[in-house]
């Protein structure tokens, strides 16, 4: 069980959505961390640095608020470590295959109204219930 | 000023990451079990995300050109081909697995859990190898 959030989850929602727009705003650019993370992989993109100072932040991000607050987000991964492994594999071929995850796709495509990215993020939200009521109803969990 | 103010944009992403709940696998889990122990946040981050995002956008694309740049860099394809629809799907059945999308792991990083780090080493691997795979076709 975790508890309902709305509150807290429709702020960080907007949060999240702000950061898309500023990125936009100053540089120019669709704020997918998918493709900010193949960027800084060989071979590197040319201009790696904001795609590179973006994600520092996103990781500082949690250690900020706790020193500044004192509060730390829930975190549950029950996961076993194996099925870690092979769920990062395919979570990262399957964004290079298919340019983009819940943030490239699923907040700024789905917000251009691209159809690329409407149809991306029907796939992944419907192949991610199938998956988890799978693994929680049909073999009963890890 | 430049790769300052993407540090700070990347910080307002992560925050939003960890005050959503996003930045939790098993409150992923829980969004998806409608069957289950369903917990419906997820959609209020996807909401609250979507209509500052389409709203912001639009303000932004009034102007010619963004601040630090010459021109805003969109994505031009328009065709649903089948890696764009199997690659989502692909990317689904690790997100079920795993609990973790790219935006809710790297924020996870800072939480110092392990988990996160050894989901993220496997993401890049995976990521760099189909690359790899494919420039390797062509």
């Amino acid at each position: 069980m975790t508890e309902f959030t709305p509150i807290l989850s429709l702020a960080g929602g907007a949060m999240i959505g702000l950061s898309a727009v500023l990125l936009m705003a100053l540089h120019g650019r669709i704020a997918g961390i998918s493709g900010m993370l193949q960027g800084l992989l060989p071979p590197f993109a040319k201009d790696w640095g904001w795609r590179a100072a973006f994600l520092v932040g996103a990781i500082f991000a949690p250690v900020l608020i706790l020193v500044m607050t004192g509060w730390r987000p829930a975190f549950d991964a029950s996961t076993p470590t194996l099925w870690l492994v092979i769920g990062g594999l395919i979570v990262g071929a399957g964004v290079q295959l298919a340019s983009g995850c819940t943030s490239g796709h699923g907040i700024c495509g789905m917000s251009r109204l691209s159809a690329r990215s409407i149809v991306a993020t029907l796939s992944f939200m419907i192949s991610t219930a199938v998956t988890v009521y799978v693994i929680r109803h049909i073999i009963g969990g890890f | 000023m430049r790769v300052f103010s993407a540090l700070l944009i990347g910080l307002i992403f992560g925050a939003g990451i960890a005050v959503s709940g996003m930045i939790n696998p098993a409150k992923i889990f829980n969004f998806f079990d409608i069957a289950g122990t369903w917990d419906p946040s997820l959609a209020f981050v996807m909401g609250g995300a979507l209509v500052v995002t389409f709203i912001g956008y639009r303000l932004v694309w009034r102007r010619q050109r963004p601040v630090f740049d010459s021109q805003f860099h969109l994505p031009t394809r328009k065709d649903l081909d089948p890696a764009l629809i199997g690659g989502a799907a692909l990317f689904g059945i690790g997100w079920g697995i795993a609990g973790f999308c790219p935006g809710g792991a790297i924020p996870a990083l800072g939480l110092g859990e392990a988990q996160a780090f050894i989901f993220v080493a496997a993401m890049l691997a995976g990521l760099w190898g189909m690359r790899l795979l494919r420039s390797l076709k062509g």
